[in-house]
Order: structure tokens, then C-alpha cells, then sequence
């Protein structure tokens, strides 16, 4: 392969004409040797929860539209999956998150010299749904999920309640390495009690949805936004947590009045990433753009203003510890 | 026709004369040929009805969006064209080579028959063992970043080089061999015999086979998945270690969206642009290819 003689740039040329050389060079098919290891610049890297991926994807969408010479990479593997295997390991600058991070995985951070830093971009109901043929049941308690959940608990409707039907469950819910099974694990089964292991476990959402539409004695749990587009096909079921039934809505997962399934979402920058421009710029727009209604258009509450600004304020502090 | 052939022998061990034998033969094999193209037909029918009204210059200029009416398949256009040259670039001296000292120069010995029967079997190994191999291999031996723009296009020319390689044999064999005896009864070197005499006249043959291999390398998503290729990636690559996202897996990753406009506009969008664009690669490829031709 020859020398290419774009490929020594020099530093202080600007974006557009990198990115006019760079593509140059490609499409030429003159991607020479030299040059392209240079400096991973322009680049954003974003791994983690499937549920706050829309969130994540919208707001991405809206900065690639201003910046659209910064390379923004998205994947969804799970909230821990997220963590282990990418953000803790130094591969992605910033991992979605739809639980708060664990101490194994700060450990895990910290061993490998990253401090991740914690914000909350929204708030979501976590939906418990059902077959809409299941006429027999509207609402649940937490007592009564526990028991659907547990391992060696209810394996029958009729176990629950003597006058629904004779059959067995068939569940589909979050796979382990999702924030949403740890959520749902901690709020619903608690500690005493395993989660089953007898589900369908899924990353991809869709697969619930699709199987809770399948069959009349299906149930099925994951964020607010999967219902939200599809209040037709499945049934979300009210939860009693204190003695009165509380639909999952925006409105009630905004007030708080839906417990104990409503949660933060959040995402974790690593602070040593805030060093480059374009992860500090992303973050700092991310911030500004989770009080607004892109939130709420994917189906989850955007954060308070008052959140925003102390989100803002927490941000700026490490971006100068970092630059300096 | 067959049949007329066939009367004469009737005592010599065909078989009695069936009219409607021959009919009914012809017949099922009409219908094989039917049932692969009238269903072709109609997936290419169905996605293109479901296509019409989301595939639009929005679309194609765009980067990916939550909401369907907004979503757009620009970053995985540039992503897997700039992997498509990637690979172009990485398979075809590769694999060009490699058919040249296994037809030119290899002695017919026992090692030579055990990598021809090793490169014959690699062809048929499932993709997604490739994936597994790029990331054991480029993404963690190599460390060149999982889902980037090298580590993508690297995974699947391994995956591809054995179909270049078997190809680009068939044709450099296909050179008659007098051509070669007269090149050397000229005084020419070996060298200089493959390079004006063998290769001119292989090389159709051989482009023809990189062409198909690079088809099926631009619809590969399993290794892109087991490299770990971000799902969704915008703005476009900046370097050969930036991360890429592809179309293929682009489509895989919004056919998991909860909104139904996803499932049947969004997707169905994406998989003509998909197809599109690999007939404009391949077109444009065999265009080049007849103008060699042409010209020796």
C-alpha cells in the first residue's frame, strides 16, 4: 500500500477539512497506513440499558444534527453488561443506566482508573403486562407479583386467586444483565427471595411484547415507553403497594404515587472521558436536553428544572478538575 | 424429445416409455424454479409496498431517531460502504495471491491438497464463528477497538477470502495451458508469465467471484454483533478505528422498537435501501469487469 499523502495531518486543521480528507482518502479506497491509528478524537462511545436507549438515542439525534462531524457510537447490552464489560473497562465514555451503579462495578471502575459520575436524566414505570384477554385481572399486589416472580412460588393463576384459571404462567422478563431485572429484583422479590430463573429472559423488549400478545396467560414486565407504544396490543396492570391500585402512567410516576415500580434512570460519564471535547459537550447537552420534552416523547418524565441545573452544576465541577 | 431419443432402447434397460412421466417431470421442475422466485417476488413486493411513504431523502440523510418519522440510515450507509471498501481492499490481493501460489507456483504435494481441503471447508463455516474469531483475534488479541471501522471489515474478509480464493483458482485455472507453454517458449519468466498472460485473462473471472463474496459480506451481521458493532451510530466515521455501525445491523436493531411503524415502514425502508445499494455496487462492479474484458 502506497504512502497517502492526506494522512499526516497536521493538528490544528479544522474538523471539515478532516473530515473532507478523511473521506476522501476512503472513498478513494487510498486509506493509507499511516495516519489512520492517529488519536481516537470525535468520539463518543455509549453502551448500557435498553431502556434508557431511546432516551439516549433521541438526544444523540439532536447533537448529531448540530455536530455532525462527532462520531457518536450506541449499543445496547444491558445496564451491567454495560458497565462490566465496557464502561468500567475503559471502552465507552458514558453507559446508560436504569438502576444506580453497584459497589462490584465502582470496584471494577476504580481498579481500572475510571470514576464514573452519576446523573439522573429521567424517571420511568417500570409496567407489569399482561394478555388483554386476561379480563380476570386489572390489578396486582406487590405481595402477589413477589409470589408470581419468586423462585418456588405461584406456578398457576389459580394459585394467586382461587377463582382465576387453571393455568400456568408463562413469563417473559428482563434478562440478568439488564438494570430492569436488577429493579424489578430489588423492588419486587427483595433480598430474602431469588428471582426466578424458569422465564423467558430477554434484552430486546420487543420479544415481551410479542410474547405477552401470544398468549392469554402470558405476563410480562419492562419500561413505560415498550407499553406506551403499544397500549392496544397488551394490558398494563394497576400495582397496589399500600392498599389502593395505581395505574403506570407519566402522570403518576411524576407524583411519586406509583410505588414502588417507578425509578430514576440514569447515565454514568466516566470523568476521565470529560478530558475530550466532544464527550464534555455531549454530556453538558445531554443535561440541558433531559428537562425537555424529547424525554417525555419516548415515553419516560423528564427530570425536574431544579435537577438539571444541579446536574449541570455537578458536571462543570468535574470538567474543571479534569482540564485543569 | 427425450423421449423420441428413447424408443429405440426400450428393451435396453430404460425403462417403459412414460408420456406423462415426462410431463410431470418437467412440470415439478418448473415448480421448483416457481417457488424460489414467485416467493423472491413477493418479499421484494412486500417490503417495497410496506417501504412506500418512509423512504425518502429524510431518510437516507439522516441520523437514527426514537421516532419513526424522524429516523434515518445515513451513519449505517457510510458505515457499511466504508466497510465494503475495507474489505475490497483487504480481500482481493489476499486472496488473489493466495489462488496464484496454490494454481502457479504450489507443487501438487500432500500439504498442498490439506490447505486446498481447509480453504474449501472455511468457506462453509458458519459467520457467526467467524465473529467469534475477529473478536478473539483483532478485537482482543490486536486490541484495534471492538466495532471499529478495521475491526469490522478484518472479521468479515476472513470470512469472505476463502469464496475469493476458490473463485480466483477456478479462473486462473481456467487459462489454457498452451497459452502459459508459449509464454515460457518465449523466454519469459514465471513472473513475467502470470502477470501478462494469466492474469489478464483470469481476471474477469476473478473479479466476478470477489463481486459475489462482497454481496454476501455487505448483508453479514453476526460477526459485525459478535465484534461487538454499536447498534446505532451517528455522524459518520472520522477514523478507521472509529465505531461503525452497518446497515444490516441497523435494521436488526429497529425491528426491536416498540412502535409498529418501526417494524413495518422503518425496516422495510432500510432493507430496500440494503438492497439498492448492493445491486448499484454489484452493477457498477460488473461494469468495470466488462470493460476489462473489453480491453484485453
Amino acid at each position: 500500500m502506497s504512502r497517502d499523502t492526506t494522512a499526516p495531518l497536521p493538528t490544528g486543521l479544522g474538523r471539515r477539512d478532516f473530515l473532507a480528507a478523511a473521506s476522501v482518502a476512503l472513498s478513494g479506497g487510498m486509506a493509507g497506513c499511516a495516519g489512520v491509528f492517529a488519536e481516537e478524537g470525535n468520539q463518543v462511545n455509549i453502551a448500557g440499558s435498553s431502556t434508557v436507549f431511546p432516551v439516549t438515542e433521541a438526544i444523540a439525534s439532536a447533537f448529531s444534527e448540530k455536530n455532525p462531524t462527532v462520531n457518536l457510537s450506541l449499543s445496547k447490552t444491558g445496564t451491567g453488561g454495560g458497565f462490566g464489560n465496557f464502561f468500567c473497562a475503559g471502552r465507552t465514555d458514558i453507559n446508560n443506566a436504569s438502576r444506580a451503579i453497584a459497589d462490584a462495578e465502582t470496584e471494577q471502575c476504580g481498579e481500572n482508573g475510571i470514576t464514573p459520575i452519576e446523573f439522573q436524566v429521567a424517571t420511568d414505570a417500570l409496567t407489569v403486562v399482561v394478555n388483554p384477554e386476561a379480563d380476570w385481572v386489572d390489578c396486582l399486589t406487590v405481595d402477589e407479583l413477589r409470589d408470581i416472580w419468586r423462585a418456588g412460588g405461584a406456578e398457576r393463576w389459580s394459585d394467586i386467586d382461587e377463582d382465576w384459571p387453571d393455568e400456568e404462567f408463562e413469563l417473559y422478563g428482563a434478562a440478568t444483565t439488564s438494570g430492569t431485572f436488577d429493579y424489578f429484583n430489588e423492588a419486587i422479590i427483595g433480598e430474602e427471595e431469588n428471582h426466578r430463573s424458569d422465564y423467558h429472559a430477554t434484552e430486546r423488549d420487543r420479544t415481551i411484547v410479542q410474547g405477552v400478545q401470544g398468549s392469554e396467560y402470558a405476563m410480562g414486565y419492562f419500561g413505560f415507553s415498550y407499553y406506551s407504544e403499544n397500549p392496544d396490543s397488551i394490558k398494563a396492570l394497576s400495582i397496589d403497594d399500600d392498599g389502593a391500585c395505581v395505574e403506570p402512567s407519566i402522570e403518576t410516576a411524576m407524583s411519586g404515587e406509583y410505588t414502588p415500580l417507578s425509578r430514576p434512570l440514569f447515565i454514568y460519564v466516566a470523568k476521565e472521558s470529560l478530558a475530550d471535547p466532544a464527550v464534555r459537550d455531549f454530556a453538558r447537552f445531554y443535561m440541558e436536553r433531559a428537562a425537555t420534552d424529547l424525554v417525555s416523547e419516548v415515553g419516560y418524565v423528564p427530570i425536574t428544572e431544579d435537577q438539571r441545573d444541579e446536574n449541570l452544576a455537578k458536571l462543570d465541577e468535574a470538567i474543571a478538575e479534569v482540564t485543569e | 424429445m427425450a423421449a423420441d431419443t428413447q424408443e429405440a432402447s426400450v428393451d435396453s434397460g430404460f425403462g417403459q416409455i412414460s408420456r406423462t412421466k415426462d410431463v410431470a417431470f418437467r412440470l415439478l421442475a418448473l415448480a421448483a424454479t416457481l417457488i424460489g422466485i414467485v416467493s423472491l417476488a413477493a418479499l421484494l413486493l412486500n417490503v417495497a409496498v410496506d417501504a412506500v411513504g418512509w423512504l425518502d431523502w429524510g431518510f437516507l440523510t439522516n441520523p437514527p431517531h426514537p421516532n419513526p418519522n424522524n429516523a434515518g440510515f445515513l451513519p449505517a450507509i457510510v458505515g457499511s460502504i466504508a466497510i465494503m471498501i475495507m474489505i475490497a481492499l483487504v480481500t482481493f490481493p489476499l486472496g488473489v495471491g493466495a489462488a496464484i501460489y496454490l494454481e502457479e507456483y504450489a507443487s501438487d504435494g500432500y500439504l498442498t491438497r490439506f490447505i486446498q481441503l481447509n480453504i474449501a471447508n472455511l468457506a462453509g463455516v458458519p459467520s457467526v464463528v467467524y465473529g467469534l474469531l475477529g473478536l478473539g483475534l483483532f478485537v482482543g488479541l490486536f486490541n484495534i477497538g471492538y466495532g471499529s471501522v478495521l475491526a469490522a471489515a478484518f472479521t468479515v474478509s476472513l470470512l469472505i477470502l476463502p469464496i475469493v480464493i476458490i473463485s480466483a483458482q477456478e479462473a486462473i485455472r481456467s487459462v489454457p495451458d498452451s497459452q502459459r507453454q508459449a509464454s515460457y517458449g518465449m523466454g519469459a519468466t514465471k513472473w513475467q508469465t502470470i502477470r501478462n498472460v494469466v492474469l489478464p485473462r483470469a481476471m474477469p473471472g476473478i473479479m466476478t467471484g470477489t463481486i459475489l463474496a462482497l454481496g454476501r459480506a455487505i448483508g453479514e451481521t453476526a460477526p459485525l454483533i459478535m465484534i461487538a458493532a454499536p447498534t446505532t451510530v451517528f455522524g459518520v466515521p472520522n477514523s478507521l478505528l472509529s465505531k461503525v455501525s452497518a446497515m444490516p445491523l441497523q435494521i436488526y436493531n429497529w425491528a426491536s422498537y416498540p412502535q409498529t411503524e418501526f417494524q413495518y415502514g422503518v425496516v422495510a425502508a432500510g432493507v430496500v435501501t440494503l438492497l439498492v445499494i448492493l445491486l448499484t455496487i454489484n452493477s457498477v462492479a460488473i461494469i468495470i469487469r466488462n470493460r476489462y474484458q473489453q480491453r484485453t
